[in-house]
């Protein structure tokens, strides 16, 4: 009885977290160099923009939504924000400023939208993001006429190219996790974290219970659109370039990190934390597989199978949980 | 002595979950062409020996002999192909099929691989006939209301020839009306030779339709008898294992203040009747009606769960204006809906997550959750209505279907409420919490609350309420004061306007 409470709290809590880390022994042991610290600064830079997003995307599957729309969200905030930062005439320090401030406002007003329009109309917001997905891209191509941006001031690069702890943790980690760390505290500590999470389950029950539901939804969309923008920041200032080719496709990575993390795609159920695992899995199997010579074609497949076991796992995890909760 | 033919004889049989045994070394016999009631509180074990019997669950011990051979169902299709059929309370149709589809799912009629339309057409209709639902056969199932769907339900049962039919709680949806219907159709059945096992919450009715009667509690029997020459108040005992003496409890003592709460002119829809009526602090108003007659729609236009063609409302003589049910929760106006699961639980969230979402600013600090308050708080409710939980952070879906119901008033006292509107209050909830959510309610009443029951079950609408306002194909066709309570004048108050056409 008492073992099988334990493995029920690993099952619920620790799955995923277990995942990971027998994948990271697995590559360790397998792929050379895979455990050095140069390798482990590679992998957080890689998983920082994937980790920003999914944690953006998480607050909106919670309440049954999805966001098709953040990686040409984040390029028009990146296209939008490096565009400002090169204009003449200011500051340099304001230029900064004004350009962060532009690259999050995008992001936030494009979510709203998504989300306002979603509920204005009764729209599913798959079909909404899907337009937003092409307007976004279309909107970050217009802007420099598809031509990249160069030469930021350095003050703005250092940030995303410095590293700390022996060189090994990228500032811009830090962001991430710093990210995850907050939107924990909201979702599980704050009234409009429950509500989240009550929408999500039951949306007319919410309703029925004196709430305005369609508030709390606009504003996670709205908190996407914001994760977006800074992904776009954040990716401009390691890149050192802003280019309107960036994040294609970086939607369906963000939502398989939160899929692989436990977060139900009907709403209600999973954690921030999951989807951090979830993002860690994805970077450290790209990673790991790239070390050992596996091609990129190769790579996608694995991808592809992995995503799909989670979610199987995760119906075997749900049946457990169940089972033994009766008990 | 003639030797008694039983088609089916249940031996020694035990079925456990972790943690609970749902059968303990049940026995019972059930005679060939009889109708047997089977009786129990929720979680008594009816719906787990159902399953048993009909495939879904496999027995750890003992056994069971139907037509004096082995029967080891190890699957639903088994028990359908051996003549035995449930009904579940759950109807199980495909809703965007039609209803002959549906009736004849198991069996198409086909031509050369093709569904024969026309035959299929002529044999539903067949069917249709004998269970006197009156829909085409082409309607999809997903345009019935739930009575229909019930009989589409039945009707599909019989063109399976069933031996042996396993109706469970098969009027927990239905109208007085359409419940007369079904008993005929199981008579018909009867006289076929058809075995009949039923399930039922509501006690008066089975003694219409049934010959004997199980009772079992905590997954045991507690005794098999004829119907005949049984009290209620014998098998509620045996049920519950204590004496209710007065199963409704109404109380005489809590006097009727001052008018808590008034509707005036009040249209749910352009075009429909439009509605008056008050209610006092202390009182408990019943509304009686068809199943369809408009009172879930008229407790929803009051809340402002839809939206209103017009009216007034007024709360202590004051205008209120209610256009989401946001305005209603703060004017105090409670809103317990027929349907728990769907609209009124969060059924994957804890208990205390469940009780606070009508008040999250009083167990909070500028938008924090004080998870300590909280805990306090809710528990201090489960405490009070003696919510039956492991602990206040159990998922409101293990609970039986009454603490359920308990979960949803706890919540809405946490908003210290003015008025409460509860539609089908006990609907499949067994007897000992039913009793209980009865004397909740009286003592709500007793704090001055005022009260709004819609229920079709009309013989605890006469049981609790001190006056019933009659609804009639939208409007009010009749009130009666509880001195005048008569169920014959109820009934035809409620087909009044249905007859005049």
């Amino acid at each position: 009885m008492k073992t099988r409470r334990t493995a029920n709290i690993i099952l619920r809590e620790g799955g995923i977290g277990l995942a990971l880390i027998l994948l990271i022994v697995f590559f360790a042991f397998t792929a050379d160099n895979f455990a050095t610290l140069a390798n482990v600064r590679n992998i957080l830079n890689q998983i920082t923009i994937n980790t920003i997003l999914a944690v953006g995307m998480t607050f909106v599957i919670l309440v049954a939504g999805i966001d098709l729309s953040v990686g040409s969200v984040m390029a028009f905030s990146m296209m939008a924000a490096g565009t400002v930062l090169k204009l003449e005439g200011l500051p340099i320090n304001a230029a900064i400023g004004l350009g962060i401030f532009t690259g999050l406002a995008i992001g936030m007003v494009i979510g709203f939208l998504n989300g306002w329009i979603s509920e204005q109309w009764k729209l599913p917001s798959f079909i909404v993001t899907l337009g937003m997905l092409n307007i976004a891209r279309g909107a970050a191509l217009q802007l420099t006429e598809a031509r990249t941006i160069y030469q930021f001031p350095t003050q703005f690069t250092t940030f995303g190219t410095t590293t700390i702890f022996n060189e090994i943790v990228p500032l811009i980690f830090l962001v991430a996790l710093a990210l995850v760390g907050v939107s924990w505290f909201i979702l599980t500590k704050t009234v409009f974290g429950r509500l989240i999470y009550a929408i999500g389950n039951n949306e007319e029950a919410v309703r029925l219970s004196g709430h305005t539901p369609a508030v709390y939804k606009v504003a996670t969309f709205t908190i996407c659109g914001v994760t977006a923008g800074l992904a776009g920041l954040i990716n401009m200032s390691r890149l050192t370039i802003a280019s309107p080719i960036v994040g294609n496709g970086a939607e369906l990575s963000a939502i398989a990190a939160v899929i692989i993390g436990g977060t139900s795609l009907f709403g209600g159920k999973g954690s921030v934390i999951g989807t951090f695992i979830g993002a860690c899995i994805i970077g450290v199997l790209n990673n790991g597989l790239t070390i050992m010579g596996v091609d990129d074609f190769t790579r996608q497949i694995l991808t592809g199978v992995v995503i799909i076991v989670a979610v199987i796992l995760d119906y075997y995890r749900a049946k457990f949980v169940q089972q033994t909760a009766a008990a | 002595m003639t030797k008694i033919n039983n088609i089916l004889e249940i031996k020694h049989l035990t079925k456990r979950f972790p943690g609970v045994t749902a059968l303990d070394d049940v026995s019972l016999n059930i005679r060939r062409g009889e109708t047997h009631i089977l009786l129990g509180e929720n979680g008594a074990g009816k719906s787990s020996l159902i399953k048993v019997i009909s495939g879904v669950y496999a027995a750890e011990e003992g056994e069971i002999f139907y037509n004096r051979a082995r029967y080891s169902p190890t699957r639903p299709h088994d028990a359908i192909e051996a003549g035995i059929q449930v009904i579940h309370q759950e109807l199980n149709l495909l809703t965007y099929l039609t209803v002959a589809e549906n009736i004849l799912f198991e069996k198409l009629p086909s031509r050369f691989g093709v569904v024969d339309q026309r035959k299929l057409t002529e044999q539903a209709q067949a069917l249709l006939d004998e269970v006197g639902l009156e829909v085409s056969p082409g309607t999809p199932v997903e345009q019935l209301g739930v009575a229909q769907m019930q009989l589409v339900e039945i009707a599909k049962a019989l063109s399976a020839d069933s031996q042996v039919l396993i109706m469970d709680e098969p009027t927990a949806t239905l109208t007085s009306q359409e419940i007369e219907r079904l008993f005929a159709i199981i008579h018909q059945l009867k006289a076929k030779g058809v075995t009949i096992i039923y399930i039922s919450h509501r006690l008066q009715e089975v003694f219409e339709i049934g010959d004997r009667f199980t009772v079992l509690r905590n997954g045991q029997v507690v005794g098999t008898q004829p119907l005949d020459g049984t009290k209620i108040s014998d098998i509620v005992k045996m049920m519950v294992g204590r004496d209710l003496a007065n199963e409704y409890l109404f109380r005489e003592d809590v006097a009727r203040g001052a008018e808590m709460f008034r509707v005036e002119d009040l249209q749910v829809a352009d075009g429909s009747s439009k509605v008056s009526f008050s209610v006092k602090g202390g009182e408990i108003l019943g509304i009686a009606g068809l199943v369809g007659s408009g009172r879930t729609e008229l407790l929803r236009a009051i809340f402002g769960a839809d939206a209103k063609a017009g009216g007034r409302l007024f709360l202590r003589n004051q205008p209120i204006d209610v256009r989401r049910p946001k305005d209603a929760v703060r004017q105090g106006i409670s809103f317990l809906t027929e349907d728990r699961k769907e609209q009124g639980l969060i059924l994957d969230m804890s208990c205390y997550a469940n009780i606070t979402v009508t008040n999250l600013s009083a167990i909070s600090q500028v938008g924090l959750l004080q998870a300590a308050e909280e805990q306090q708080a809710s528990n201090r409710l489960i405490d009070s209505l003696g919510i039956k939980t492991p602990s206040s952070s159990q998922l409101v879906r293990n609970l039986s279907g009454g603490n359920q119901q308990k979960i949803v008033l706890a919540k809405w006292l946490f908003r210290n409420t003015n008025l409460l509107m509860i539609d089908e209050p006990t609907r499949g909830i067994d007897v000992g919490a039913k009793y209980e959510i009865y004397s909740l309610l009286w003592e709500l009443a007793a704090q001055g609350k005022a009260i709004i029951i819609v229920s079709s079950d009309l013989p605890e609408i006469m049981g609790i309420c001190h006056r019933v306002i009659v609804f009639s194909k939208g409007k009010i066709s009749g009130e009666v004061d509880r001195a005048d309570f008569d169920q014959e004048q109820i009934l035809s108050l409620a087909y009044q306007e249905y007859i005049q056409e």
